[in-house]
This record gives structure tokens, sequence and C-alpha cells, in this order.
């Protein structure tokens, strides 16, 4: 393994920027590695070497010249999740319905990327349309946890958090509906953060589900996801749910928190995340996680948040609601594929035919339960009554930071599960989302940062950090805490744990 | 407790465009039903009195000035389309007004 | 099916009709609704487009601030309450001009309610008929249908995509239902739309042009038996693109639904289109079921809240509107109420105002309206508005006339040009060299052509028959096609005989 790979965001780039090494030398050994290793997890779904080794060389005559870096992280290799548009790659969204479509356009979170010198390396793989949390619904074939290949790396996002987690890149972009980053992250062993809900601009990110999407950091360290966030994160006015305010100071408060004193700050467990369902090795992580909290001097109280046990469901109605119309847009008409064109059937056949074949059976299933629960005469019961929980679940996040600062719990109930295992049943495959949701409902800020291995299967737990809507910066903070005394305790980065891929090969 | 008929499951299906197959009927009726009755506990939950939420963040009047930006050229609108003709998009025949 | 229509003044005596109007007027915004795209009308197909109106994956609406200032002068200008907080929802169908396959529109929170707009009629009452919401949405795309005949949906072969007008801003204008009309109701549905039109054009909000289509009508009819208080079924009768066409569709859904009725027919709720040429209805789109459009907000956009203060600023720009204008109109040109209510009949006031507004004197620009532009619209069976010639232009003209630069002769030549949509008046002055020649140099070479060509009436002039200079004069003013200062001429004839 090219040791360039290892490094995090913040060293490869202050080694850029003070011409150590250059960009491209930083771009190539990650291209190295992703040829070397993803055959065998497959997280990517499009890679470009040359337009990266353009973008890198680009920093580096910029550097070279005398220019001041456009960002912290110019010159540093990213992974962009392919739900984002991109005006020099495909954006698939992993279906079908899209592939080999190329949009005419960036999303803004690529602009920024591009406009900070970040060098976009390929874009990653993804359950369709961001439905699912293992990865094998992309209409492409799953990718592999780089912790065991017979896992899967979560989702949606699975393809970001295993390029991460594997040192494909160092840093990657998801997007979290319902934890598509967060849950990911828990059982790849990487940080993934899911912004405050209007915090990083949703203008090109393809929707599933508008009210709930959000893009985010993937990283394996806490400080290079709270660099990538101010690079992505901000108001944009082309996005009327983008907040217009500045983007918290998180890089400060990543570096206040790796000072390893969480004095004065109050932590709540949420209580309603744990009993059955719970891997007990998760939990156990989890406890102690939470004792280390506490060592690092944080007050930790016991929190009741009622209304979450109904998050699940209330989140189960709404996302499917709002894909159901945000998808109907994907017709063959316009762009895509088209099947069952023969110069005789109309359009309406035509339509339905390309939506048939170009949606896989999850898709499907969401837009006819969002079909269902939007119809007149069952609006009221189903989705009226979705909104109502949200509204509860979001007094129990204020009454809850009433009384402390931040909020936490795993991120998800289990270590990641063998590929194929849930993929007959969708409920069990929804329950990987129960204690990320309440966020995505509230439109808070949260979190997931490695905690440890689960002491019975040896895999990736995730301990998840709520903080207030635009408080973002608090979550930072207490996640750097916790991530010094956790490698402090364990003798080393958790990430650099990942078995050699090259040595397991397939 | 909602049950769903495989009627339904297919007036659904029209509605939302997707020509499924006689197994889908079957197989996304049986889904259904075990997702609606596991959700349906919503009903439950909220009483009248409360508030729908539809934003998490609570933004009002959100406003563009009436300023012309530069879109797509006719080539780049026309991209990513199956088919073209004489600018614009070529789609099977329409079967009635809306 | 026309020949088992009921005579007028029978379906009266035997029916109530009500009405119920939508008008869907296009905001001339300088940009579409949600995204920066230029809103205008007859660019190349797909040159208007971007990411958002596109419906691209991805795209998302931002919505424009002039749009909904205008809906809400719109709603002040129709007696409506402004909604404190209202939002957008999102109406789910297929459809292929749609981009989204949903229409961003408002649903049960629009942003202007219970209004009324007074009408004249014909014989100068008033009749006020009770709104019931203004809202905004977007426009869909057009498609054009091929290889079928005229362009018609049946029989085509495949149809064609244009998305320049998709997403411009719409105002959909909808009525309470119209009782009591009788057998004016005809006659009110188009005063109603002429109504709307010239407080739409006061407000300055829309081209609100029939023609073009960024005003269209669609005409809901239900006929009660007389005595009886619920309303029958009703059909609705799309695009009705004139306002003839409004008065004609009314009258003739009117005899069509008590002909069905009388029968022992039923009518079926339907949407109905109009056929110009043969002013009868036919029947489109059967509505089996309500259709199920399975609305919710639209989460991509926040809701519009707008203080009271905002609403007080914005009442206080409303312009002069129509009715406050007509009765200024009279005090100041001294009309009487005969001589106004044929103006307003001719649809002549406003425009007559409004070229006074341009600088043209009243009675100049009353002149001309009902005089030559009158005939004009007559003889091509368009409203007076829908000429091809704007207040503005017209006052151009009539000041190119005061300046002496054009004879009335010339003016109406001008005139004809701007309808022929050759340009603005100076540019058909210019392009067919139309100006009163006054050049003395080019006239007095003409001149003395004409007195060399006919030296027996140079000396008769010469004589002191200074009357004979009007021969002269006379061919000069052929020789220049009529362009020449006449005034000019007779000077420069007497100055040089006498030299």
């Amino acid at each position: 393994m090219t040791r360039l790979t290892r490094w995090s965001a913040a060293e490869l780039a202050a080694r850029i920027h003070a011409q150590d090494i250059t960009s491209v030398e930083v771009t190539r050994a990650h291209l190295d590695r992703i040829a070397a290793v993803d055959s065998a997890l497959h997280a990517f779904l499009h890679i470009d070497g040359e337009v990266a080794l353009a973008a890198a060389a680009a920093v580096d005559d910029g550097l070279r010249r005398g220019d001041p870096p456009a960002s912290p992280l110019a010159g540093v290799p990213l992974a962009l999740k392919d739900v984002f548009t991109t005006a020099d790659m495909p954006t698939t969204c992993g279906s079908r319905m899209l592939q080999g479509w190329r949009p005419p356009y960036d999303a803004t979170v690529t602009r920024r990327l591009r406009e900070a010198g970040v060098v976009i390396v390929g874009k990653t793989n993804m359950d369709e349309f961001a439905m699912g949390s293992s990865t094998e619904n992309s209409a492409f074939g799953p990718t592999h946890n780089p912790w065991d290949l017979d896992r899967v790396p979560g989702g949606s996002g699975g393809g970001s958090a295993a390029a991460v987690a594997a040192f494909e890149v160092p840093l990657a972009v998801g997007t979290d509906t319902g934890g598509s980053i967060r849950q990911p992250s828990a059982v790849t062993g990487t940080v993934g953060v899911k912004p405050t809900y209007g915090g990083v601009s949703r203008y090109g990110l393809v929707a599933f589900s508008s009210s709930l999407d959000q893009g985010g950091p993937v990283a394996r360290t806490v400080l290079d996801a709270a660099l990538l966030h101010e690079v992505i994160g901000g108001y944009d006015p082309l996005d009327s749910t983008s907040i217009d305010a500045p983007v918290p100071p998180l890089v400060h408060a990543a570096r206040v928190g790796a000072r390893g004193d969480l004095t004065g700050v109050r932590v709540g467990v949420v209580s309603q995340f744990r009993g059955d369902g719970y891997q007990p090795g998760v939990v156990r992580a989890f406890e102690v996680a939470v004792r280390r909290l506490r060592e690092l001097g944080a007050q930790v109280v016991e929190v009741s948040c009622p209304s979450f046990d109904h998050a699940l469901p209330a989140y189960y109605l709404i996302a499917p609601s709002e894909c159901s119309s945000n998808l109907a847009r994907f017709d063959g008409m316009r762009y895509g594929l088209r099947v069952g064109d023969n110069g005789s059937r109309s359009a309406e056949e035509v339509m339905s035919l390309t939506r048939e074949a170009g949606f896989g059976a999850e898709v499907k299933r969401r837009i006819m339960l969002g079909t269902y629960a939007l119809s007149a005469g069952y609006y009221d019961a189903y989705y009226g009554q979705a909104q109502k929980v949200r509204t509860l679940i979001i007094r129990d996040f204020v009454a809850a930071f009433e009384r402390v600062d931040v909020l936490v719990s795993p991120t998800t109930p289990t270590t990641a599960f063998r590929i194929g295992e849930r993929v007959d049943d969708p409920l069990a495959m929804y329950l990987s989302d129960l204690c990320t949701i309440p966020a995505n409902l509230a439109g808070n800020a949260a979190l997931s940062v490695p905690a440890g291995l689960s002491d019975e299967d040896g895999l990736p737990v995730g301990l998840q950090v709520m903080a207030p809507a635009l408080a973002d910066d608090r979550a930072y903070r207490v996640a750097a805490a916790y991530e010094v005394a956790r490698d402090a305790a364990d003798g080393g980065p958790l990430a650099h744990r990942v078995p050699d891929l090259e040595v397991v090969g397939r | 407790m909602p049950t769903i008929s495989r009627d339904e499951v297919a007036h659904l299906a029209r509605l939302a465009r997707l020509a499924v197959t006689e197994e889908e009927l079957d197989l996304f009726a049986g889904q259904l039903e075990v997702i609606l009755t596991s959700v349906a506990r919503v009903g439950e939950v909220a009483a009248a009195d409360v508030p729908p939420t539809t934003h998490a963040v609570g933004l009002t009047d959100v406003y563009r000035a009436d300023v012309p930006r530069p879109g797509l050229t006719q080539q780049q609108a026309l991209s990513g389309a199956y088919a073209t003709e004489d600018g614009r998009f070529r789609v099977p025949r329409i079967l009635d007004e809306s | 099916m026309t020949a088992a229509l009921l005579g007028y003044d029978e379906v009266l005596a035997r029916f109530e009709p009500v009405l119920g109007l939508e008008v869907h007027v296009e905001l001339s915004t300088a940009t579409k609704m949600f995204c920066g795209c230029t809103n205008v009308f007859g660019t190349p197909p797909n040159t208007q487009v971007c990411p958002t109106c596109l419906g691209l994956p991805g795209a998302l609406p931002v919505l424009n601030a002039v749009a909904v200032e205008s809906a809400m002068r719109i709603g002040l200008a129709l007696n409506c309450s402004i909604a404190p907080w209202c939002r957008f929802a999102r109406k789910n169908y297929f459809y292929p001009d749609m981009p989204k396959n949903f229409q961003t529109s408002q649903y049960d929170e629009p942003i202007a309610v219970d209004g009324s707009l007074a009408v004249q009629l014909s014989d100068g009452s008033m009749f006020t008929v009770a709104i019931e919401r203004a809202h905004m949405e977007e426009d869909t795309g057009k498609s054009l249908h091929v290889g079928g005949a005229d362009g018609r949906i049946h029989g085509a072969s495949h149809s064609l995509l244009d998305y320049n007008r998709a997403g411009v801003p719409l105002i959909e204008v909808v009525t309470k239902p119209i009782e009591g009309a009788g057998a004016r109701a005809p006659e009110i549905a188009r005063a109603y739309v002429t109504a709307l039109r010239d407080l739409l054009r006061a407000l300055d909000v829309s081209d609100v042009r029939m023609d073009q289509g960024s005003m269209r009508c669609d005409a809901n009819v239900s006929l009660m038996p007389r005595g009886s208080s619920t309303f029958g079924t009703r059909t609705e009768t799309k695009n009705v693109n004139s306002l003839r066409s409004v008065e004609r569709a009314v009258r003739y859904e009117m005899c069509r639904q008590a002909a069905v009725l009388v029968s022992g027919g039923e009518i079926v709720q339907e949407t109905r289109h109009f056929d110009e040429a043969g002013g009868t209805t036919s029947a489109g789109r059967r509505k089996e079921t309500s259709e199920d459009y399975r609305y919710f907000p639209e989460p991509d956009l926040v809701p519009i809240a707008p203080s009271d203060e905002r609403v007080a600023r914005l009442r206080a720009t409303l312009p002069e509107l129509p009715r406050q204008r007509r009765a200024r109109a009279q005090a100041e040109w001294d009309l009487s109420d005969l001589e106004l209510r044929d103006l307003v009949n001719a649809g002549a006031l406003d425009l007559i105002a409004a070229t006074v507004d341009a600088g043209a004197r009243a009675a100049d620009a009353r002149s001309w309206w009902v005089n030559y532009l009158s005939q004009e619209a007559n003889s091509r069976g368009v409203e007076l508005a829908d000429l091809p010639i704007t207040p503005k232009q017209l006052a151009r003209v009539i000041a190119l006339v005061d300046e002496g630069a054009l004879t009335n002769n010339l003016a109406r030549q001008v005139v004809d040009g701007v309808l022929g949509q050759e340009g603005e008046p100076d540019e058909v002055v210019a392009a067919h060299g139309l100006a009163v020649v006054s050049d003395d140099s080019a006239l007095t070479a003409a001149v003395e052509q004409a007195l060399a060509a006919a030296p027996d009436i140079a000396d008769k002039i010469r004589g002191g028959k200074v009357a004979a200079a009007g021969a002269i004069v006379g061919a000069v003013m052929k020789a220049t096609g009529g362009q020449a200062n006449a005034q000019r001429v007779r000077e420069l004839v007497l100055a040089l005989v006498s030299a």
C-alpha cells in the first residue's frame, strides 16, 4: 500500500501546499490504489483519472506560480456520490434509468469542490436513487465492505464510505436522507456527517426526499470531515431551503475538541435507542464510548425522547411520498432510458414501460407506497399524520437540547450484515436507519464517528452525536474529543486497522 | 389494519406509470401491506392539535430577483434526449390533451 | 347535434345558467416563475431553458419575487384578501409537456381569496362578479403533433416538445359561481373577461394577448331547471381564445346542454373544446373519476408570508384602475354617458387613455382608435386591443404629424406598417421613406422641373395669377408620391417664378 494513501486529508493538503509533494503525485497514488482494490470493492461507478490528474496539475501549477491554495483542501483527492450532477462525468444515481447520462450542469457541491481545488477522482456507488441501507439496490452491483468483503458497506452511500475506509480516497461526499451517510460510516469505520438541513446546497443533488436530503462529508478523521464540510457548506441562492448564514466554525470546533477536554459539556444518552434488536457487541462498544466521554469531562445523563419510536414509520411515509413525486420526471421523454418506443406505442405506454424497466424493486416499492400515502382519502391518515409526528420529534429534540448540549446513541443497531441477508425483507432493511432518522425528520445536525469494533464480530461500530440545528460545531467538538481518547486507548486510529485488501485479494 | 389488494396495487402502478408484471402485483401487494401495517401506527400518535411540519427549517419568503440568468443552449438542452427533431424532443404520440 | 339545439329564449324559459370562469394569465416578468430563464414569446424551441425548467435531475426552483408581487397586486386590484401565509403544492400527473410530471401550483392555500370585479354591460348597467381566488402556478411546455391531419393530436405518429414556455409564471383567477345572469350570461362572461383583461393591462403585469395565449379562458357552464337551487352537472370548455369566443362558447354550451336535458339526456362532466370556426364545442377528455393529483406541499419551496406592511405598501402602488380611469376620462374629455358607453363597448377607452398618457391629445387619440383602427379591427375580426399596435406607438405617429413630419395620409401608411409588424413607427418611416420632404434642394429641383414642363402656367403665375400655382404644387406632389410638404412647395413655386 502506498503510504501517501494512509495520510489524512489535512496532512496531504499541508504537504501539497508546502510543495513537499504534488497533488499529481497524491492523486496518482490514490488512482493506483483504486486500480488495485476497486475490483474487489466496487466502490466506484465511474473513475476518471484524466480529469482528476488535470485538476491536480492545475492545483500544482497554481502553487508553483505562488498563488495561495484555493482552499485548505486544494489538491486533495475526493470521491463524489453518484447522486450529484457533474458536467464532465456521468451521473447515474445507481439506476439503469440514468445509465450513461451526462448532465449539462454541475451541482453546487460539485462546483464548490472544483473552486476549492479539490480533485474529484470519480463517482461512487449507491443504492438506486439513494433508497436503501446496503448499496445492494445499485443497478450496477453491490459495493463490498472493506472490513469483510462478504458484508455490505451500508447504504445508500456505501460506495463513498467504502472508498474512504479502503484508502481509495481520503475524502468523499455522501447524502443522508434517513442515515445514508452516517450508517455506512458506522459500518465501515469512517466519520460521516449529516449537516443541519439547509447547510449544504441541494442544487444538483438528485432528489430522493426533498425535505430530508442533505449532502455531507465522509472522511477518516473528524478534522478532515470538518474541513470538507466547510468547503461544501454555506448559502446557495439556487436552493430555496439553503440557510443564509455563515457555516458554523467547524474546523475550529474539531481542533478545540482534539485538545481532549469536554468539561462542562452535557451529553444525553437517548434511552429509546437500546434493547431489542440491538446487537450486544454494538451496545457494549457504545457503552465504552459513553464512558470515554465521561472521562473527557462530559456530564452524561439519560434523556428520553418518546416520539423517536415513531420516527421510522413516519419516515417510511414521508420519504416514499416525496420520492413518488421526485422520481416522476424519469419517464424516458427528455433524458435517460427509453424502453418500448416501437413507433406505434403511445407516450403514456412508453413511459410506463420505461419506468418499469428502469427502476429496481425497492424504488418501485417506495414509489407505490408514496403514491398510496398521498392519494386522496389516505393523505390525512398517512402523510398528514407523519408530518405531525415530525412535529413531535422536533419537540422532543427541543426539550432534550434544553437539558443537554448533544445527544448520543449507537449510529445503527447492528454491525455490517452479510450481502443478501436482508434483500428480501424490506422491513428488516429499514431497521438499519432506526437511530439516524430522527435527525433527518427534525433537520438538525448529526454525525457518526467510529466507536471501536464490536467484540463478537470484530466489525466497526458507530457513535452517533446529534446536535441542534445550526450547531453542527458542537457535534464536531464532541466527536473530535472522543476520537482522540479512542485512538489513545486503542494505540492508533481505528481506520488503520482495516484489513489490507491487496493481501485479502479477490 | 390496511389491506392492499392486487387491484389496488394495479391502480397505484397505473397512477405511478409502472407497467408492473403479474408476479410483481402479488409481490408488491404482500410487501406494501406489511409495510403499511407497520407504519399505520403513526395514525395513533399525533393528536389533532399537533400542527404538521413540512420543513425542518422554518424559512419563509425566499425569493430571486427577476433578473435573467444564462440557461442551457438548445444543444445542451437536447443532449440527453433519446430522439430529437427540429430542435425539439421527439416523443411517442400523445394520446389526449391534458 | 346542432339541429337539436333549442332556441335561446326557450333555453332561458326552462333553465337558469350558472357560470364559472377560470382565466389563466401569463405574467410578463423578465424571467420564469422558478428560474432565471427569459420569458419571451416566440423564440426558437428549447432555447429558453435551464436545468430547473427542463426538470433535470437535481435542479431546484427559486421563486421569482416580481411574480409574487404581481400576484399580490392582481389580488388587491380584484379586492381580494392577501393570505398572510401561503404555499405552493405539487399537482402530480404525468404528461409529456410537463418536465417534472408535476405542476408546481397553489392548491388549498392560494395567495389571494374572496374578491370581486364589477363589469359594465352593453346597456351601461353594472354586474359584480365574485372572485373565489387568484393563485400562482407555472405554465407547461408546448407539444407539436406530427403526422396527423392539421397538427391535431388524433392520428399523429409522434409529438415534438418545446419547453420554452415551461415554467412561465401564470396567475389563475377563478370566479365564484355566477348565478342570476339569465339571458345575459354570455354577455357577462365576455364582459368579465374584458374587464379582467383591462385590469391586468392597467396593472402592467401581462401582455394579456388572447391570440398568443398569454391570456386563456376556461368556461364552466351548467344549467339549473327554473325553480331549482341545485347546480346541474357542469362542463368545462377549455382555452377559449378570444373575447368573442367566450361569449359564443357560453351561449353554445347553454343551448347544447338544454337540448340534452330537454330530450331526457344527462350532462356528462367533461372537458370540451371550442371550435372557433363552427362556434360549437366538442367533447374532449372524459373525467371518469375525479383525478387523483396527490397534492402535497412543495418541499423545495418555502412559505410566502407577506407582512401587513408589505401588503399595504403594494396597495399604495396600485395604478389607477379601469373604473376610476373611466370616470376621470368622462369628466376630462367631456363625454356623454352614451359616448362613454360606446367607447367602452368598442374597447377603445383604455387605449385612448393610454395613448393620451403617452403624450397625444385626447381628440387625436380618440379619432384614431374610433375611426381608422376600429375599421381595421373589424376587417381583421379582432378586438381593438389585439391589433398589433400599442398606444405608445400610435402616440408617436400622432407626434410625427404634429411635428409636420407626416401628413395624415402618410400617418395612415405608417400605422399600416406598424400593423404589418414592420417595426416601430420611426422604423417604418425610415424603411419606406415616408417622411414629408421639406428638403429645399430636392424640392427646388422638383419645382423647376414642373415649371419647365408647364411654361404656360409659369407665365400665368408671373402675370399675377397666383392661384395657378396650385397646378404646379399638384404636379410636384404627384412627382414626390405625396411626400412633399405642400406649403413649402407653394412658397418655392412663387419664389422661383418671381426670381
